[in-house]
Protein backbone atom coordinates (compact mmCIF):
# COMPACT_ATOMS: atom_id res chain seq x y z
CA UNK A 1 0.00 0.00 0.00
CA UNK A 2 1.13 3.31 -1.01
CA UNK A 3 2.49 5.58 2.34
CA UNK A 4 -0.18 8.21 1.61
CA UNK A 5 -1.96 9.93 4.77
CA UNK A 6 -3.71 13.40 2.61
CA UNK A 7 -3.01 15.87 0.86
CA UNK A 8 -1.77 19.77 1.81
CA UNK A 9 -1.84 22.56 0.38
CA UNK A 10 2.05 24.02 0.26
CA UNK A 11 0.97 27.75 1.05
CA UNK A 12 -1.69 27.63 4.17
CA UNK A 13 -1.39 23.99 4.96
CA UNK A 14 -4.59 23.32 5.16
CA UNK A 15 -4.91 19.16 4.54
CA UNK A 16 -7.59 17.80 2.06
CA UNK A 17 -8.74 13.56 2.05
CA UNK A 18 -6.51 11.86 -0.64
CA UNK A 19 -8.68 12.84 -3.57
CA UNK A 20 -8.45 14.07 -7.44
CA UNK A 21 -7.85 17.58 -6.14
CA UNK A 22 -4.60 19.93 -6.77
CA UNK A 23 -5.67 23.15 -5.49
CA UNK A 24 -6.47 24.51 -2.11
CA UNK A 25 -10.06 25.93 -2.23
CA UNK A 26 -8.77 28.72 0.12
CA UNK A 27 -5.84 30.12 -1.15
CA UNK A 28 -5.68 28.32 -4.39
CA UNK A 29 -2.05 27.11 -3.36
CA UNK A 30 -0.99 23.42 -4.74
CA UNK A 31 -2.04 20.31 -2.95
CA UNK A 32 0.80 17.93 -2.05
CA UNK A 33 0.63 14.58 -0.85
CA UNK A 34 1.51 14.06 2.42
CA UNK A 35 3.30 11.10 3.29
CA UNK A 36 3.97 8.74 6.19
CA UNK A 37 7.67 8.59 6.06
CA UNK A 38 7.60 6.56 9.85
CA UNK A 39 6.68 3.88 7.94
CA UNK A 40 8.68 4.45 4.81
CA UNK A 41 11.37 5.20 7.04
CA UNK A 42 11.10 1.71 9.11
CA UNK A 43 10.33 -0.75 5.87
CA UNK A 44 12.54 0.90 3.06
CA UNK A 45 16.29 0.05 2.43
CA UNK A 46 19.09 -0.10 -0.21
CA UNK A 47 18.54 -4.05 -0.21
CA UNK A 48 14.62 -3.96 -0.29
CA UNK A 49 14.84 -1.15 -3.24
CA UNK A 50 17.97 -3.14 -5.13
CA UNK A 51 15.92 -6.46 -5.36
CA UNK A 52 12.71 -4.61 -6.44
CA UNK A 53 11.86 -4.31 -10.28
CA UNK A 54 14.47 -2.55 -12.89
CA UNK A 55 11.56 0.05 -13.73
CA UNK A 56 10.78 3.18 -11.48
CA UNK A 57 8.59 0.77 -8.84
CA UNK A 58 11.88 -0.35 -7.35
CA UNK A 59 10.70 3.26 -5.38
CA UNK A 60 7.14 2.24 -4.60
CA UNK A 61 7.94 2.58 -0.81
CA UNK A 62 7.82 6.34 -1.46
CA UNK A 63 5.23 6.73 -4.43
CA UNK A 64 1.82 7.74 -3.99
CA UNK A 65 0.04 5.36 -6.22
CA UNK A 66 0.11 1.30 -5.63
CA UNK A 67 1.78 -0.65 -8.05
CA UNK A 68 -0.58 -1.79 -11.03
CA UNK A 69 0.45 -4.03 -13.99
CA UNK A 70 -2.70 -3.23 -16.06
CA UNK A 71 -0.83 0.70 -16.48
CA UNK A 72 2.59 -0.82 -15.90
CA UNK A 73 4.64 -0.31 -19.44
CA UNK A 74 7.94 -0.38 -17.88
CA UNK A 75 8.90 3.13 -16.86
CA UNK A 76 12.18 4.49 -15.68
CA UNK A 77 15.37 2.99 -14.44
CA UNK A 78 16.79 4.47 -17.22
CA UNK A 79 20.43 4.01 -18.10
CA UNK A 80 22.91 6.72 -15.65
CA UNK A 81 26.08 6.54 -18.16
CA UNK A 82 29.34 7.85 -17.35
CA UNK A 83 30.38 10.53 -19.59
CA UNK A 84 34.07 10.39 -21.64
CA UNK A 85 33.93 12.59 -24.88
CA UNK A 86 31.49 14.94 -23.54
CA UNK A 87 33.39 15.53 -20.04
CA UNK A 88 36.34 15.70 -21.78
CA UNK A 89 35.25 18.27 -24.21
CA UNK A 90 33.78 20.16 -21.16
CA UNK A 91 37.06 19.98 -18.87
CA UNK A 92 34.93 17.68 -16.50
CA UNK A 93 36.18 14.54 -14.65
CA UNK A 94 33.01 13.09 -13.34
CA UNK A 95 30.27 14.07 -15.62
CA UNK A 96 26.73 11.33 -15.98
CA UNK A 97 24.52 11.41 -18.40
CA UNK A 98 20.78 10.60 -17.13
CA UNK A 99 19.61 8.68 -20.46
CA UNK A 100 15.99 9.57 -19.80
CA UNK A 101 15.15 9.32 -23.83
CA UNK A 102 15.08 5.71 -23.82
CA UNK A 103 11.77 5.51 -21.47
CA UNK A 104 8.70 3.49 -23.52
CA UNK A 105 7.26 6.38 -24.88
CA UNK A 106 10.77 7.99 -25.12
CA UNK A 107 10.96 11.13 -22.38
CA UNK A 108 10.54 10.84 -18.87
CA UNK A 109 6.68 11.91 -18.57
CA UNK A 110 6.67 8.11 -18.51
CA UNK A 111 7.24 8.41 -14.90
CA UNK A 112 5.13 10.95 -13.86
CA UNK A 113 2.19 9.46 -16.07
CA UNK A 114 3.04 5.76 -14.46
CA UNK A 115 2.05 7.18 -11.51
CA UNK A 116 -0.98 9.22 -12.54
CA UNK A 117 -1.97 6.52 -14.59
CA UNK A 118 -2.51 3.98 -12.00
CA UNK A 119 -3.76 6.59 -9.32
CA UNK A 120 -6.48 7.24 -11.89
CA UNK A 121 -7.57 3.84 -11.54
CA UNK A 122 -7.64 3.70 -8.19
CA UNK A 123 -10.16 6.36 -8.67
CA UNK A 124 -12.33 4.80 -10.56
CA UNK A 125 -11.46 7.08 -13.97
CA UNK A 126 -12.11 5.80 -17.44
CA UNK A 127 -10.54 8.29 -19.22
CA UNK A 128 -7.15 9.96 -19.01
CA UNK A 129 -6.38 13.20 -20.21
CA UNK A 130 -3.57 16.05 -20.66
CA UNK A 131 -2.62 19.38 -21.61
CA UNK A 132 1.12 18.76 -23.20
CA UNK A 133 3.88 20.34 -25.03
CA UNK A 134 4.23 16.88 -26.92
CA UNK A 135 5.76 14.41 -24.71
CA UNK A 136 3.17 14.14 -21.94
CA UNK A 137 0.83 12.97 -25.12
CA UNK A 138 3.11 10.69 -25.98
CA UNK A 139 3.20 8.91 -22.32
CA UNK A 140 -0.43 9.41 -21.55
CA UNK A 141 -1.83 7.79 -24.64
CA UNK A 142 0.61 4.96 -24.69
CA UNK A 143 0.36 4.08 -20.23
CA UNK A 144 -4.06 4.39 -21.51
CA UNK A 145 -3.56 2.10 -24.31
CA UNK A 146 -1.96 -0.39 -22.17
CA UNK A 147 -5.16 0.65 -19.35
CA UNK A 148 -7.12 -0.18 -21.30
CA UNK A 149 -8.16 3.22 -20.50
CA UNK A 150 -10.25 6.35 -23.22
CA UNK A 151 -7.39 9.20 -24.12
CA UNK A 152 -7.80 12.54 -24.77
CA UNK A 153 -4.97 14.92 -25.43
CA UNK A 154 -4.77 18.75 -26.04
CA UNK A 155 -2.07 19.88 -27.77
CA UNK A 156 -0.76 23.45 -29.23
CA UNK A 157 -1.60 23.31 -33.07
CA UNK A 158 1.97 23.63 -33.97
CA UNK A 159 3.95 20.92 -32.30
CA UNK A 160 6.63 19.14 -33.79
CA UNK A 161 4.52 16.51 -36.14
CA UNK A 162 6.71 13.29 -34.53
CA UNK A 163 5.37 14.36 -30.99
CA UNK A 164 1.88 14.17 -32.81
CA UNK A 165 2.63 11.13 -33.89
CA UNK A 166 4.01 9.52 -31.59
CA UNK A 167 0.71 10.03 -29.19
CA UNK A 168 -1.29 9.15 -32.43
CA UNK A 169 -0.34 6.01 -32.92
CA UNK A 170 -1.78 4.60 -29.38
CA UNK A 171 -5.62 5.52 -30.85
CA UNK A 172 -5.45 8.56 -28.44
CA UNK A 173 -7.86 11.00 -29.22
CA UNK A 174 -5.97 14.36 -30.08
CA UNK A 175 -7.27 17.84 -29.59
CA UNK A 176 -4.87 20.14 -31.63
CA UNK A 177 -6.14 23.91 -30.37
CA UNK A 178 -4.81 27.45 -31.67
CA UNK A 179 -2.37 28.79 -28.89
CA UNK A 180 0.46 28.30 -26.98
CA UNK A 181 0.76 25.48 -23.85
CA UNK A 182 -0.91 28.18 -22.17
CA UNK A 183 -3.96 28.79 -23.62
CA UNK A 184 -4.07 24.70 -23.92
CA UNK A 185 -3.56 24.56 -20.44
CA UNK A 186 -6.14 27.39 -19.27
CA UNK A 187 -8.57 25.10 -21.57
CA UNK A 188 -7.74 22.11 -20.13
CA UNK A 189 -8.28 23.75 -16.38
CA UNK A 190 -11.89 24.19 -17.36
CA UNK A 191 -12.72 21.45 -18.86
CA UNK A 192 -10.99 19.60 -15.70
CA UNK A 193 -14.27 20.90 -13.75
CA UNK A 194 -16.50 19.78 -16.50
CA UNK A 195 -15.41 16.06 -17.71
CA UNK A 196 -15.41 13.41 -14.75
CA UNK A 197 -11.45 12.86 -17.03
CA UNK A 198 -8.27 12.25 -14.49
CA UNK A 199 -6.37 15.13 -16.47
CA UNK A 200 -3.16 13.79 -15.31
CA UNK A 201 -1.55 17.47 -14.88
CA UNK A 202 -4.44 19.12 -13.40
CA UNK A 203 -7.37 16.91 -10.93
CA UNK A 204 -4.00 14.27 -10.72
CA UNK A 205 -1.08 16.73 -10.60
CA UNK A 206 -0.50 16.39 -6.93
CA UNK A 207 0.03 12.34 -7.74
CA UNK A 208 0.95 12.82 -11.05
CA UNK A 209 4.38 15.38 -10.18
CA UNK A 210 5.98 12.81 -7.70
CA UNK A 211 6.88 10.53 -10.01
CA UNK A 212 9.32 12.58 -11.06
CA UNK A 213 11.39 12.36 -8.02
CA UNK A 214 12.30 8.99 -8.85
CA UNK A 215 15.03 11.35 -11.44
CA UNK A 216 16.74 11.79 -7.67
CA UNK A 217 16.38 8.36 -6.51
CA UNK A 218 17.76 6.88 -9.73
CA UNK A 219 20.71 9.14 -10.11
CA UNK A 220 21.86 8.35 -5.86
CA UNK A 221 21.13 4.76 -6.64
CA UNK A 222 22.69 4.87 -9.93
CA UNK A 223 26.18 6.63 -8.24
CA UNK A 224 26.65 3.99 -5.75
CA UNK A 225 23.84 5.59 -3.07
CA UNK A 226 24.99 8.90 -2.89
CA UNK A 227 24.09 12.71 -4.31
CA UNK A 228 26.26 14.32 -6.90
CA UNK A 229 27.60 17.89 -6.72
CA UNK A 230 25.84 19.24 -9.42
CA UNK A 231 22.58 18.30 -11.63
CA UNK A 232 21.52 20.19 -14.46
CA UNK A 233 18.34 20.17 -15.52
CA UNK A 234 16.06 21.40 -17.97
CA UNK A 235 12.76 23.56 -16.89
CA UNK A 236 9.23 24.07 -18.64
CA UNK A 237 6.82 24.35 -15.79
CA UNK A 238 9.74 23.58 -13.29
CA UNK A 239 8.26 20.53 -11.60
CA UNK A 240 10.10 18.32 -12.65
CA UNK A 241 13.20 20.35 -11.40
CA UNK A 242 11.68 20.62 -7.78
CA UNK A 243 10.88 16.77 -7.86
CA UNK A 244 14.82 15.94 -8.54
CA UNK A 245 15.38 17.68 -5.73
CA UNK A 246 12.61 16.56 -3.13
CA UNK A 247 13.76 13.02 -4.18
CA UNK A 248 17.29 13.54 -3.51
CA UNK A 249 16.20 14.65 0.25
CA UNK A 250 13.54 12.17 0.70
CA UNK A 251 16.43 9.87 0.60
CA UNK A 252 18.63 11.66 2.80
CA UNK A 253 15.95 11.93 4.95
CA UNK A 254 15.78 8.08 5.54
CA UNK A 255 18.83 7.69 5.64
CA UNK A 256 19.64 5.90 2.08
CA UNK A 257 21.86 8.02 1.17
CA UNK A 258 24.32 10.50 3.54
CA UNK A 259 22.87 14.35 4.03
CA UNK A 260 22.10 16.66 3.81
CA UNK A 261 21.98 16.77 0.28
CA UNK A 262 24.81 19.45 -1.07
CA UNK A 263 23.62 18.91 -4.50
CA UNK A 264 23.62 22.46 -6.82
CA UNK A 265 20.31 22.53 -8.33
CA UNK A 266 20.85 24.17 -12.09
CA UNK A 267 18.06 24.96 -13.88
CA UNK A 268 18.37 25.56 -18.05
CA UNK A 269 16.14 27.16 -20.33
CA UNK A 270 16.23 28.48 -23.82
CA UNK A 271 16.25 32.35 -24.65
CA UNK A 272 13.00 32.25 -26.17
CA UNK A 273 10.90 31.24 -22.89
CA UNK A 274 12.56 31.73 -20.01
CA UNK A 275 10.31 33.32 -17.66
CA UNK A 276 12.07 30.97 -14.65
CA UNK A 277 15.58 31.95 -15.16
CA UNK A 278 15.17 35.14 -16.24
CA UNK A 279 13.44 36.02 -12.53
CA UNK A 280 16.23 33.86 -11.49
CA UNK A 281 18.68 36.35 -13.34
CA UNK A 282 16.75 39.50 -11.90
CA UNK A 283 16.59 38.20 -8.15
CA UNK A 284 12.78 37.84 -8.35
CA UNK A 285 10.75 34.93 -6.81
CA UNK A 286 8.27 36.07 -8.54
CA UNK A 287 7.17 35.05 -11.78
CA UNK A 288 6.69 36.98 -14.97
CA UNK A 289 4.84 35.22 -17.82
CA UNK A 290 6.43 35.63 -20.91
CA UNK A 291 4.66 34.86 -24.92
CA UNK A 292 6.75 31.77 -26.04
CA UNK A 293 9.05 31.69 -29.10
CA UNK A 294 11.15 29.17 -28.36
CA UNK A 295 12.57 25.97 -30.54
CA UNK A 296 12.13 23.95 -27.54
CA UNK A 297 9.05 23.67 -27.69
CA UNK A 298 9.26 21.22 -24.80
CA UNK A 299 9.83 23.52 -22.28
CA UNK A 300 7.82 26.42 -24.12
CA UNK A 301 5.63 26.97 -21.12
CA UNK A 302 4.93 30.84 -20.59
CA UNK A 303 3.39 30.31 -17.18
CA UNK A 304 4.96 27.88 -15.10
CA UNK A 305 2.88 26.76 -12.34
CA UNK A 306 6.03 25.72 -10.81
CA UNK A 307 8.18 28.77 -11.38
CA UNK A 308 8.22 29.96 -7.99
CA UNK A 309 9.01 26.45 -6.09
CA UNK A 310 12.04 25.87 -9.00
CA UNK A 311 13.25 29.02 -7.61
CA UNK A 312 12.88 28.07 -3.79
CA UNK A 313 14.69 24.66 -4.65
CA UNK A 314 17.72 26.83 -6.54
CA UNK A 315 17.84 28.96 -3.89
CA UNK A 316 17.84 26.26 -0.95
CA UNK A 317 20.41 24.02 -3.23
CA UNK A 318 22.92 27.16 -4.16
CA UNK A 319 22.52 26.51 -7.40
CA UNK A 320 21.28 28.73 -10.55
CA UNK A 321 19.47 29.03 -13.55
CA UNK A 322 20.94 29.04 -16.88
CA UNK A 323 19.68 31.15 -20.25
CA UNK A 324 21.00 29.32 -23.44
CA UNK A 325 20.90 31.09 -26.65
CA UNK A 326 17.76 29.56 -29.20
CA UNK A 327 20.96 28.64 -31.63
CA UNK A 328 22.54 26.90 -28.46
CA UNK A 329 19.51 24.06 -28.48
CA UNK A 330 20.31 22.45 -31.71
CA UNK A 331 24.04 23.21 -30.91
CA UNK A 332 23.64 21.19 -27.81
CA UNK A 333 21.65 17.96 -29.21
CA UNK A 334 24.78 17.73 -31.88
CA UNK A 335 27.47 18.04 -29.18
CA UNK A 336 25.56 15.48 -27.16
CA UNK A 337 25.10 13.18 -30.41
CA UNK A 338 28.41 13.85 -31.57
CA UNK A 339 30.06 13.05 -28.36
CA UNK A 340 28.11 10.59 -26.60
CA UNK A 341 26.18 8.55 -29.10
CA UNK A 342 22.44 9.53 -27.46
CA UNK A 343 20.59 11.97 -29.44
CA UNK A 344 17.96 13.93 -27.62
CA UNK A 345 15.10 16.63 -28.44
CA UNK A 346 15.40 20.22 -28.10
CA UNK A 347 14.97 20.14 -24.15
CA UNK A 348 17.93 17.99 -24.01
CA UNK A 349 20.06 20.15 -26.09
CA UNK A 350 19.21 23.31 -23.59
CA UNK A 351 20.43 21.43 -20.84
CA UNK A 352 23.28 20.01 -22.55
CA UNK A 353 24.18 23.96 -23.74
CA UNK A 354 23.33 24.46 -20.31
CA UNK A 355 25.90 21.82 -18.66
CA UNK A 356 28.51 23.78 -21.11
CA UNK A 357 28.11 27.04 -19.70
CA UNK A 358 28.17 26.25 -16.29
CA UNK A 359 31.18 23.92 -17.11
CA UNK A 360 33.23 26.96 -19.09
CA UNK A 361 32.61 29.71 -16.40
CA UNK A 362 33.37 27.33 -13.52
CA UNK A 363 30.49 26.89 -12.05
CA UNK A 364 30.84 23.25 -11.91
CA UNK A 365 34.48 22.68 -10.80
CA UNK A 366 36.58 19.72 -12.92
CA UNK A 367 36.45 17.20 -10.34
CA UNK A 368 32.94 17.74 -8.88
CA UNK A 369 30.86 14.78 -9.86
CA UNK A 370 27.68 16.24 -12.13
CA UNK A 371 24.89 14.83 -13.36
CA UNK A 372 22.98 16.21 -16.77
CA UNK A 373 18.75 15.25 -17.23
CA UNK A 374 18.54 14.07 -21.01
CA UNK A 375 14.56 14.23 -20.67
CA UNK A 376 13.14 13.62 -24.05
CA UNK A 377 14.20 11.53 -28.12
CA UNK A 378 16.30 12.88 -30.28
CA UNK A 379 13.57 11.49 -32.99
CA UNK A 380 10.67 13.65 -31.76
CA UNK A 381 11.72 16.42 -33.17
CA UNK A 382 13.68 15.93 -35.99
CA UNK A 383 12.80 19.43 -37.59
CA UNK A 384 15.56 20.85 -35.03
CA UNK A 385 18.43 19.17 -36.36
CA UNK A 386 17.47 17.97 -39.86
CA UNK A 387 20.46 20.26 -41.57
CA UNK A 388 22.42 17.63 -40.78
CA UNK A 389 21.37 15.24 -43.03
CA UNK A 390 23.81 16.00 -45.53
CA UNK A 391 24.22 12.54 -47.83
CA UNK A 392 26.91 11.99 -50.31
CA UNK A 393 24.75 11.30 -52.71
CA UNK A 394 26.62 8.94 -55.82
CA UNK A 395 25.74 6.18 -58.52
CA UNK A 396 26.12 2.98 -57.76
CA UNK A 397 29.66 2.99 -58.76
CA UNK A 398 33.04 2.08 -57.13
CA UNK A 399 34.75 5.22 -58.78
CA UNK A 400 31.56 7.44 -58.21
CA UNK A 401 32.23 6.40 -54.63
CA UNK A 402 36.28 6.91 -55.03
CA UNK A 403 35.49 10.49 -56.96
CA UNK A 404 33.06 11.33 -53.69
CA UNK A 405 35.54 10.36 -51.17
CA UNK A 406 38.39 12.02 -52.81
CA UNK A 407 36.36 15.19 -53.28
CA UNK A 408 35.68 14.90 -49.25
CA UNK A 409 38.82 14.40 -48.13
CA UNK A 410 40.56 17.22 -50.15
CA UNK B 1 -25.21 43.49 -22.68
CA UNK B 2 -23.11 42.09 -19.51
CA UNK B 3 -20.44 40.26 -19.17
CA UNK B 4 -19.89 36.98 -18.13
CA UNK B 5 -17.61 35.48 -15.48
CA UNK B 6 -16.48 31.87 -15.73
CA UNK B 7 -16.06 30.21 -12.08
CA UNK B 8 -13.79 27.86 -11.60
CA UNK B 9 -14.74 24.84 -9.15
CA UNK B 10 -12.96 25.76 -5.79
CA UNK B 11 -15.38 29.18 -5.65
CA UNK B 12 -18.50 27.81 -7.04
CA UNK B 13 -19.86 27.47 -3.27
CA UNK B 14 -19.83 31.34 -3.42
CA UNK B 15 -22.41 31.62 -6.79
CA UNK B 16 -24.33 28.20 -5.58
CA UNK B 17 -22.46 26.22 -7.86
CA UNK B 18 -22.97 28.09 -11.01
CA UNK B 19 -20.01 28.30 -13.55
CA UNK B 20 -21.11 31.34 -15.32
CA UNK B 21 -22.67 34.77 -13.50
CA UNK B 22 -23.22 37.83 -15.35
CA UNK B 23 -22.12 41.01 -14.02
CA UNK B 24 -21.36 44.67 -15.47
CA UNK B 25 -18.92 45.87 -17.64
CA UNK B 26 -16.70 48.03 -16.04
CA UNK B 27 -12.29 47.58 -15.55
CA UNK B 28 -11.57 44.40 -13.83
CA UNK B 29 -11.15 45.45 -9.99
CA UNK B 30 -14.52 47.22 -10.57
CA UNK B 31 -16.22 43.10 -12.10
CA UNK B 32 -14.54 41.63 -9.05
CA UNK B 33 -15.54 44.37 -6.85
CA UNK B 34 -19.38 43.28 -8.02
CA UNK B 35 -18.98 39.86 -7.98
CA UNK B 36 -17.98 40.02 -4.60
CA UNK B 37 -21.36 42.35 -3.98
CA UNK B 38 -23.44 39.04 -5.29
CA UNK B 39 -21.34 36.87 -3.94
CA UNK B 40 -19.67 38.11 -0.97
CA UNK B 41 -16.30 36.55 0.38
CA UNK B 42 -15.61 35.94 -3.24
CA UNK B 43 -13.06 38.75 -3.58
CA UNK B 44 -10.76 37.50 -1.53
CA UNK B 45 -10.15 34.47 -2.70
CA UNK B 46 -9.42 36.10 -5.76
CA UNK B 47 -7.16 39.08 -4.73
CA UNK B 48 -4.98 39.56 -1.34
CA UNK B 49 -5.13 41.64 1.45
CA UNK B 50 -3.22 44.43 -0.50
CA UNK B 51 -5.88 44.47 -3.27
CA UNK B 52 -3.52 42.84 -5.35
CA UNK B 53 -3.94 39.44 -7.81
CA UNK B 54 -3.37 36.07 -5.47
CA UNK B 55 -0.24 34.52 -6.89
CA UNK B 56 -1.92 31.35 -7.93
CA UNK B 57 -4.59 32.51 -9.24
CA UNK B 58 -5.23 33.50 -13.18
CA UNK B 59 -7.75 35.72 -14.89
CA UNK B 60 -8.21 35.83 -18.71
CA UNK B 61 -10.24 38.56 -20.71
CA UNK B 62 -11.85 36.54 -23.46
CA UNK B 63 -8.92 34.06 -23.43
CA UNK B 64 -5.99 36.31 -22.74
CA UNK B 65 -4.38 36.69 -19.25
CA UNK B 66 -4.72 40.08 -17.63
CA UNK B 67 -1.32 40.30 -16.84
CA UNK B 68 -0.41 41.14 -20.62
CA UNK B 69 -3.18 43.77 -20.50
CA UNK B 70 -3.67 45.86 -17.81
CA UNK B 71 -4.10 43.92 -14.80
CA UNK B 72 -7.16 45.02 -12.59
CA UNK B 73 -7.05 48.16 -14.64
CA UNK B 74 -8.17 45.96 -17.67
CA UNK B 75 -11.42 47.62 -19.41
CA UNK B 76 -14.00 45.01 -19.37
CA UNK B 77 -16.68 45.55 -21.79
CA UNK B 78 -19.96 44.31 -22.62
CA UNK B 79 -19.95 41.36 -24.01
CA UNK B 80 -16.55 39.89 -23.33
CA UNK B 81 -15.62 36.89 -20.83
CA UNK B 82 -13.89 36.68 -17.77
CA UNK B 83 -12.14 33.49 -17.04
CA UNK B 84 -10.97 32.94 -12.97
CA UNK B 85 -8.42 30.01 -13.41
CA UNK B 86 -6.86 28.29 -10.42
CA UNK B 87 -3.21 28.98 -11.65
CA UNK B 88 -1.26 25.18 -10.56
CA UNK B 89 -2.21 23.15 -13.29
CA UNK B 90 0.50 21.49 -16.32
CA UNK B 91 3.51 20.74 -16.76
CA UNK B 92 5.58 18.54 -14.67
Amino acid sequence: MAHVLSLRCRECSREYPVEPLNVCEFCFGPLEVVYDYETINRVVSRERIEAGPRSMWRYADFLPADYNPRTDINAGFTPLIRSRNLAEELGLNELYIKNDSVNPSYSFKDRVVAVASAKALEFGFKTIACASTGNLAGAVAAHAARAGMEAYVFIPADLEAGKVLGAAIYDAAIVAVDGSYDDVNRLCSELADRYPWAFVNINVRPFYADGSKTLGYEAAEQLGWRAPAHAVAPAASGAMFTKIWKGLNEFADVGLIDGPVETRMHLAQAAGCAPIAEAYADGRLIIKPVKPNSVAKSLAIGNPADGYYALKTIEASQGSAVIVAEHEVAEGAKLLARTEGIFTEAAGGVAVSALKRLAESGAIGRDESTVVYITGNGLKTVELVQDVVRPIHISASVDAFEAAVDARVS
Amino acid sequence: MSVTVRIPGPLRRFTNNADKVQVEPGDLGAVIGELDSQFPGIRERILDEDGAMRYFVNVYLNGEDVRFLEGLETAVSAGDEVSIVPAVAGGA
